[in-house]
């Protein structure tokens, strides 16, 4: 270490004697002084340590092998509850899932991050607005998600997002069927009409050139019909080589059994898209209602048709996600409770890991920068006067260079997933609690809520301090070496 | 015609052509940085517009609406919220018990974690370097491990002693302090341990004991330290929920995480008025940063890159 002489060197050489005088030059005194002295700065902490955390870790331990209250002994019980209770087998997958997906995920980010500060003039501007997420509590960034990811397009903006975007590829039809509410488009046939392919309604008969078909149906909302600028049903006349006919309402508020007739008080369907049916399936023209119901096919040739009624009027386009839901991305099916247990990644899982993301890819980027930053300029110059691209250089003489720094992130980020606990209890909602819990969280459950398991909750910790000694051994040998 | 005259223009083209895609280049990564930060300020602007958004509005429409209109943004949430005034449990008394936790908590680690790393340092008592590293050791400690055993010793403590600290603010910050010590000893401890040991004897030489050694040189030498420290601890207090739930036990008055935590729990889908406490308990940890940047990103750096 270099020798520095800076000012407090001068500041001490400035009074050097007032400091008081040498002990009556006892030599072993003094020296037992210096000891005792320094070593009595170290009492509180070293007390401190010793009674609330290396003593509650032995009492632990100790506490896994005995009863719910820590009284009677029962041996490895706890262990084997932990290793047969699906539930608790679940807080071992997801903290698989965390450490597998989540340490590459923020460490390659931070990366990607730490790359495109140094490239812009307005760094600090941009590092403090991906590091500033860390300063919130795991309660406010939970509740913050929560919102994003929230079911309803009007709340989170997640599925507002795809609902735009998904109502340009697929509307909504002017008259949605809410198939999940227990609707069908079936149902809506009443005279003339029977289901067809795929959700479409057709003619219970053929037409061909010159026929009117008249097609009822029920069960249409006065809502949509409103808002589509219903008017009274009208037939429309007989055209020579077209097919033309009506679509209506078949129910008269005034005459409500009456079916199968068209009306005075009956309104006709507009709006709908219609398309003509040859007998082999191909499709010979489409059309599209009038405020009275009325269509017309013109010059459809030869041939016996259907008139179809297509399954994109009756479409309630995209209606949200559940992403803090437990359907699993892995198909699990058929499997009993315990390999589901072990199986699934619930969607839960995922919308958790961007949080999560959110919150931590600025320490990442943060200390990636700085490793960035401390990089040998002279290295870099070299690899560039020997004509290296940056791509190159990038592979081969920046990351080998940064790599201690990335697996200084890479075990951070694992230590802090294996003990991931708070992002779960505020932000998967009470359905999804149970398939998103983890071992630190289970362990609270388990230990402080309900009855409380005093003997099964430790045993999760220990397993919890078990997987964290890899961790501590890797700190450990970087500090000493 | 010599032959530079035709040479050139193309030189200039050329060199014309790189400045532009150059440029070109600049600009796109310019906007794709533009674009990350917009999705990295999103979340808390969200959070802000849903506590500024009345009630009636947050079934119609998103609201990043308000975005358009910031005119339908009001002040109504808080003063429901606050309303309330300092009734146990309520956002205002919360606030007041997270600052009770969270500034004695602070203030212990830093000075038992300085004077720990300066016997740990510049102590001439033999096994220094390995109890270091056991200390290092207990950083990473999951706190699960001791949160059972700290309860039932406080219930000793308490039948001992008439006093429980189970339940009360004392109990928490004791348990804080065990856990932001090992972080802390460590961090003073690289700090000093870069101060040159030839200060440090000269001062002996001079006939100064430890404490004025410690309060003369280290001390002030390692402020800033202690300042990373301090700062990092405050919000590690401040955002703490699993210690303030568990060991504050049936107290009435809480932390403003566990109020927060409760609102999310019981008012499940009221956003608006969740989100109000939400931007109330991040307030103070976002004026602490914006106040203390520098220091907070040495803290986490020194924590993370020896």
């Amino acid at each position: 270490m270099a020798r520095r002489t800076g000012s407090p060197l001068t500041f001490l050489s400035a009074r050097p004697r007032r400091t008081r005088a040498v002990d009556g030059g006892n030599g072993l005194g003094r020296g037992w002084r210096i000891h005792l002295g320094s070593f009595a700065f170290l009492a509180p902490g070293l007390v401190w340590l010793l009674t609330i955390a290396v003593y509650p870790l032995v009492a632990t331990i100790r506490n896994s092998f005995y009863d719910s209250t820590s009284t009677n002994y029962v041996g490895i019980t706890n262990y084997r509850a932990v290793f047969s209770t699906a539930s608790i087998l679940v807080t071992f997958r997801n903290n698989v899932i965390w450490v597998l997906v989540f340490p590459f995920l923020v460490t390659f980010v931070g990366l990607g991050y730490a790359v495109l500060a140094e490239r812009i003039r307005w760094s600090t501007a941009f590092k403090t607005v991906v590091f500033m997420p860390i300063v919130f509590s795991a309660t406010a960034s939970g509740l913050v998600w929560r919102t994003i990811f929230d079911l309803d397009p009007h709340v989170g903006i997640v599925n507002a997002t795809i609902q735009t975007a998904s109502s340009w590829v697929d509307p909504p039809g002017l008259y949605p069927i809410d198939t999940s509410a227990g609707q069908s488009v079936a149902a809506l046939a009443s005279t003339g009409v029977v289901a067809g392919p795929s959700d479409s309604l057709q003619t219970a008969s053929t037409v061909q050139a010159g026929d009117v078909a008249e097609l009822g149906l029920t069960g249409m909302r006065p809502a949509a019909l409103q808002l589509a600028g219903a008017e009274k049903a009208v037939v429309p006349d007989p055209f020579l080589g077209s097919v033309s006919g009506l679509v209506w309402r078949d129910f008269s508020p005034s005459n409500p059994s009456a079916k199968g007739q068209v009306l005075a008080d009956e309104d006709g369907i507009p709006g709908l898209r219609l398309s003509l049916i040859r007998s082999d399936g191909s499709i010979a023209g489409s059309t599209t209602t009038d405020k009275h119901g009325g269509f017309r096919f013109d010059r459809v040739g030869g041939g016996r048709f259907r008139v179809q009624i297509d399954a994109r009027n009756f479409g309630s386009g995209f209606t949200g996600i559940f992403w803090l839901g437990t359907r699993s991305l892995t198909p699990t099916n058929g499997l009993n409770q315990t390999a589901q247990a072990i199986l699934s990644v619930p969607l839960v899982d995922l919308s958790m890991i961007v949080a999560y993301l959110w919150i931590w890819a600025g320490f990442a980027m943060v200390v990636i920068g700085a490793g960035l930053a401390a990089l040998d300029r002279e290295v870099l110059e070299a690899a560039r006067i020997d004509g290296a691209s940056e791509w190159q250089m990038f592979r081969r003489v920046t990351m080998p260079m940064l790599s201690p720094v990335l697996v200084v992130v890479l075990m951070t980020m694992l230590i802090s997933v294996l003990k991931i606990f708070d992002i779960i209890l505020n932000m998967a909602p009470g359905s999804s609690q149970e398939d998103a819990n983890t071992l630190a969280l289970g362990m609270y459950n388990y230990g402080f809520t309900g009855l409380g398991d005093w003997g099964l909750a430790s045993a999760i910790a220990v397993i919890l301090l078990i997987l964290v000694i890899p961790a501590m051994a890797f700190n450990l040998r970087r500090i000493r070496g | 015609m010599s032959a530079s005259s035709v040479v050139a223009p193309r030189l200039v083209g050329g060199i014309r052509s790189v400045v532009h895609s150059f440029r070109r280049a600049r600009l796109l990564l310019n906007v794709l940085v533009a674009l990350i930060a917009i999705f990295w300020l999103m979340p808390s602007v969200s959070l802000a517009i849903f506590s500024l958004r009345p009630e009636a509005l947050f079934q119609q429409s998103g609201w990043w609406n308000a975005l358009l209109k910031p005119s339908e943004l009001t002040l109504e949430n808080y003063q429901v919220l606050l309303s309330e005034g300092l009734v146990a449990g309520g956002p205002l008394d919360s606030l007041i018990t997270s600052f009770e936790i969270t500034v004695p908590s602070t203030i212990l680690v830093t000075v038992i974690a300085s004077l720990a790393a300066y016997s740990l340092v510049f102590g001439r008592w033999r096994g220094r370097g390995s109890l270091f590293l056991v200390i290092v050791g207990l950083m990473v400690v999951p706190i699960q491990v001791a949160l059972i055993p700290v309860v039932q010793l406080y219930r000793e403590f308490g039948s001992l002693t008439g006093f429980n600290p189970f339940g009360t603010v004392t109990g928490v910050v004791i348990f804080h302090v065990a856990f932001g010590l090992p972080f802390g000893i460590f961090l003073m401890h690289n700090f000093y341990a870069a101060i040159p040991k030839e200060l440090l004897e000269a001062g002996r030489i001079d006939g100064a004991d430890d404490w004025q050694l410690f309060r003369r040189l280290a001390l002030p030498l390692g402020l800033p330290a202690a300042a990373s420290l301090s700062i990092f601890q405050f919000i590690w207090v401040w955002n703490d929920l699993l210690i303030a739930l568990v060991f504050l036990g049936g107290n009435r008055h809480v932390t403003l995480t566990i109020f927060l935590f409760d609102q999310i729990r019981y008012l499940a889908a009221n956003y608006w008025i969740i989100s109000t406490g939400g931007m109330v308990s991040i307030f103070v940890p976002l004026i602490v940063f914006f106040t203390f940047q520098r220091y907070f990103v040495r803290g986490i750096l020194a924590g993370a890159v020896k």
